[in-house]
């Protein structure tokens, strides 16, 4: 168990800054979720991490020590890729083994280790199988335990279940953060799938361009976004902006009412253009615009709405967040 | 239907015709290897099949009377060291093009392809010169040491695209997994690599097998002589006594190679390709 | 930090070494022989007098100026074009006769591809029987079907055609052993490319209606142009500096010089004569071809990267 700092980490690919100046601190047993769209530097973040990639500035602390210049071997950490990286020409007890051969580890020990995992994990039955016979459920599974089976200081995952058919990932998420809490191991956890991260992460770090945009726990991302990139990233759909008196006015579509629906708390008033009303089964999105700003309002089905007409809106003052015009960052007022 | 039979029929004849096209030299070293020479030496009878009963003769003469056997040996031993040395020098090299190099090892990657372009026609005058500087002409050591130049460079591109196709992630799970780069060189890279490296093996044999010009220039005793040197110039000599087992012995050195080279012809003509258009 | 122990993780330090000894070893044997090749051809080195000195273009006017040296060029291009030609030709048609399926393909396959998986010397050696002057098994089978050996046959009524004892007979030979032995390379290489073409392409023309020939040059050739190209590559490459076929067979005869090729006369030169300097001027006269190659390679290859 460990806690992971970063200050400063800077990598360049060429002209490009991937990552352009993180700090960020991860607790002991803490489960962090980078998330952020492709390109946005969280998987060049965590190889940094593993030390598959060198930064060219900053430090790299884990467990107090800075480990810029140690190879990844020694840095006490384990990793899961997307692919799973399964090694083809060796039985699932020997992928799981191999950290603990290669340690150098005597065979008994290694095949208590690897069966303590593996049953852990509940894929016992597969030891002796090769990764081709398995599913993508079961690489997966094997993946983590010979992640694990070493006991690592921190545990990398780079976008784990987006492998997995829609069915499963579901199931997976939770048996992967139950597991996670089970053991403690400090986590760093990539995505760019808002819903993995607001299930799995104690906390979230939404990045874009090479810097970390917010971290914090999922609600104050949700509901307290720190700038307009992460509140528009944030949410499906994600939130309305429309500009009033110099400043952006931004709301979440569920918060975006009928007058008459409203309690009596303070209100901000809007009329609003409905254009199109979507149903979706136990929901409905209704489309349509501010003055000239496109928005949606995501209502329960009973509100009656035709498309085309104007109606009378209103969100609690509170609900409401301010942004500057140009900068887009947040305005407390 | 007449047109459908007449398409099938027009597909099994030029079939037919490549066939015959390219293997009757191999059926007729057959046919000759084994016909008595008082049949094989009457024009008026059918050259491509017996007219008496067949005989083991020239068989018989070819590993009695001749060098054969010698040229074989020879081949075969200067194909095992030059494969060695191959293989010691292309996988390496090879490797460290195609994982660890960035941008300079694919140019430097071409640039050994290229060195295959330089044909040993244009090379065989000053290596006959530091050959005989070196002290090794008529010795095999002359051979072992020259055609790398050939089995190096294609070797090293074949390689290096094998070492391609193996997904990174797999690397560098290794190394998160208590490898160094060498220890997953060693430990997981080369063994997902025994493929390549077979075909690499088989191409190189085949490679110095085939070789004629290197061992012409280097080689004039009879003892020393490899395969296709030997059989030509010991056994031709317009003397038509030995017709019978110099087919005999084209034939016996033909076949096995060939078949080495077809069971792994894919592969290596996939890597060919791959050298000059895509990868 | 600990230097000495993360030696083997250490990029900038392995790459470089583990490329050494291959990179060490073609500079050594290929890179310094090429370079030698030319200042040899520019020198007056024979194996009698390895103490040499520079005398300038006097070998390549002296080539240039020999009669046997033009018939050799001559004779070294006519094979390359036709043979290349010809390998184009029928590469092409068996490739489609090999895309389909039948029993016995592994076999079939074998067979066809034996004249380039078995070592061409020996290969050579059955076209030695095949050509010979009294016992060739060609001419039993002309005489047989009337064409040789009768007075007012269409070949004549000699017995035999005597194939490598007639320069224009033994041209021909030679260049159907070339043809012979790189049909299979080119076939390979063709049916490689035609596997990559989509199907979807093919079918879809077949439905608007598209004949074989219009089908062959409005889709397969121009897809098929890339591997049209690394065919005529290889097929160029190894007749234009081949001399295998040319020893076994002719030796560069029948007299003077029919079937001479620059190889064969670089190394009659060079070797056998100790001409060293002469021998290296005839072979520098690939390179030009050899490096037009390379380029065609490199674009190739750049194509490949881009895309």
């Amino acid at each position: 168990m460990a806690f992971v700092q970063l200050r400063g980490i800077k990598k360049q690919f060429g002209a490009v800054n991937a990552v352009d100046g993180v700090d960020l601190e991860i607790k002991d047993g803490e489960f962090l979720v980078l998330l952020g769209p492709s390109g946005s530097g969280k998987t060049t973040l965590m190889r940094l991490c593993a030390g598959l990639e060198k930064p060219t500035a900053g430090e790299l602390v884990i467990d107090g020590e800075v480990v810029n210049d140690v190879p990844p071997r020694e840095r006490g950490i384990a990793m899961v890729f997307q692919s799973y990286a399964l090694y083809p020409h060796k039985t699932v007890f020997k992928n799981i083994a191999f950290p603990l051969t290669v340690e150098g580890l005597d065979k008994s020990e290694i095949r208590y280790k690897v069966e303590l995992a593996a049953g852990l994990l509940g894929i016992g039955r597969l030891l002796e199988r090769m990764p081709s016979q398995i599913s993508g459920g079961e690489k997966q599974r094997v993946a983590i335990a010979r992640a694990l089976v070493r006991k690592p200081k921190v545990l990398l995952m780079d976008e784990p279940l987006s492998n997995l058919d829609a069915k499963v990932r579901h199931t997976a998420r939770v048996e992967l953060k139950k597991f996670q809490q089970e053991i403690g191991v400090t986590t760093i956890y990539v995505t760019h799938d808002q819903a993995e991260a607001m299930g799995l992460g104690d906390r979230i770090a939404v990045m874009s361009e090479g810097r970390v945009r917010q971290i914090g726990i999922p609600e104050d991302i949700y509901h307290d976004p720190a700038d307009t990139f992460v509140a528009g990233f944030i949410g499906n759909p994600p939130m309305n902006f429309v500009e009033q008196n110099g400043v952006i006015v931004g709301f979440r579509p569920e918060v975006f009412l009928p007058a008459e629906l409203a309690s009596t708390e303070d209100q901000t008033k809007f009329r609003f253009k409905v254009t199109r009303v979507e149903n979706l089964g136990s929901f409905k999105l209704a489309y349509g615009t501010i003055g000239e700003t496109g928005v949606i309002a995501n209502l329960q089905l009973r509100v009656p709405l035709e498309e085309g007409r104007e109606y009378d809106f209103s969100v609690r003052s509170k609900d409401v967040r301010y942004y500057h015009r140009e900068t887009g960052v947040r305005i407390t007022k | 239907m007449l047109k459908k039979i007449f398409l099938k029929g027009g597909f099994y004849g030029a079939l037919a015709f490549f066939i015959l096209f390219s293997a009757s030299p191999f059926y007729i070293m057959l046919i000759t290897t084994f016909k008595k020479s008082h049949d094989l030496f009457n024009p008026n009878n059918n050259p491509f099949f017996f007219a008496e009963l067949p005989t083991l003769d020239h068989m018989k003469l070819l590993f009695s009377q001749t060098l054969f056997t010698t040229f074989l040996w020879n081949t075969l031993l200067v194909g095992v060291a030059v494969v060695v040395i191959t293989v010691l020098l292309a996988v390496p090299a090879a490797f460290s093009l195609a994982r660890m190099a960035g941008k300079w090892g694919e140019s430097i990657g071409i640039g050994i392809f290229l060195t295959y372009l330089v044909p040993p026609t244009l090379l065989f005058i000053p290596l006959s010169r530091i050959v005989a500087i070196l002290g090794l002409q008529n010795s095999l050591w002359s051979l072992i040491l020259v055609y790398p130049t050939f089995t190096v460079p294609f070797c090293t591109w074949l390689l290096m695209s094998f070492f391609k196709s193996i997904p990174k992630d797999i690397e560098e799970q290794a190394l998160i997994d208590g490898c160094s780069r060498m220890g997953a060189f060693f430990r997981i890279l080369l063994p997902l690599a025994v493929p390549g490296i077979i075909s690499v093996v088989v191409f190189a044999f085949t490679l110095v097998a085939n070789e004629y010009i290197y061992a012409l220039a280097f080689i004039q005793d009879s003892a020393k002589k490899t395969i296709g040197i030997g059989l030509t110039t010991e056994l031709v000599r317009g003397d038509v006594f030995y017709w019978g087992s110099l087919m005999g012995g084209a034939l016996l050195a033909s076949i096995p190679v060939a078949l080495l080279y077809t069971f792994f012809l894919d592969r290596i003509i996939s890597g060919l390709a791959m050298g000059a258009s895509k990868r | 930090m600990k230097p000495k122990k993360h030696f083997f993780d250490r990029e900038t330090v392995l790459a470089p070494l583990l490329v050494l000894p291959a990179g060490l070893y073609i500079v050594l044997f290929v890179g310094f022989p090429f370079v030698m090749s030319f200042v040899y051809s520019i020198s007056n080195v024979t194996v009698g007098n390895p103490n040499f000195k520079i005398v300038g273009l006097q070998n390549f006017t002296a080539i240039l100026a020999d009669p046997v040296f033009r018939t050799s060029l001559f004779n070294t291009v006519i094979f390359t074009v036709v043979s290349v030609l010809l390998v184009l030709v029928f590469a092409h048609i068996l490739a489609e006769l090999l895309l389909r399926d039948f029993r016995g393909k592994w076999l079939v396959r074998f067979l066809i591809m034996l004249p380039w998986t078995a070592p061409i010397a020996l290969g050579a050696v059955g076209f030695l029987w095949f050509l010979d002057s009294v016992f060739s098994p060609i001419d039993w089978l002309l005489r047989d079907v009337g064409l040789l050996g009768k007075p007012g046959a269409l070949l004549g009524p000699a017995s035999n055609l005597y194939w490598l004892g007639r320069p224009v007979l033994a041209m021909a030979s030679i260049i159907l052993v070339h043809v012979w032995r790189l049909l299979p390379l080119g076939t390979v290489i063709l049916i490689s490319g035609m596997n990559s073409i989509p199907k979807e392409i093919v079918e879809a023309a077949q439905m608007d209606g598209a004949g074989y020939f219009r089908r062959l040059f409005d889709i397969n050739l121009p897809l098929l142009f890339p591997v049209i190209g690394v065919t005529i590559l290889f097929a160029t490459f190894f007749t234009f500096t081949d001399m295998t076929v040319v020893w076994v067979l002719t030796r560069g005869g029948p007299p003077p010089n029919a079937t001479q090729v620059l190889a064969s006369l670089a190394f009659l030169t060079g070797i056998e004569g100790g001409d060293l300097a002469q021998g290296a001027a005839i072979a520098i006269f690939f390179f030009p071809v050899l490096a037009g190659l390379a380029i065609i390679v490199l674009r190739l290859v750049k194509k490949a990267i881009v895309t």
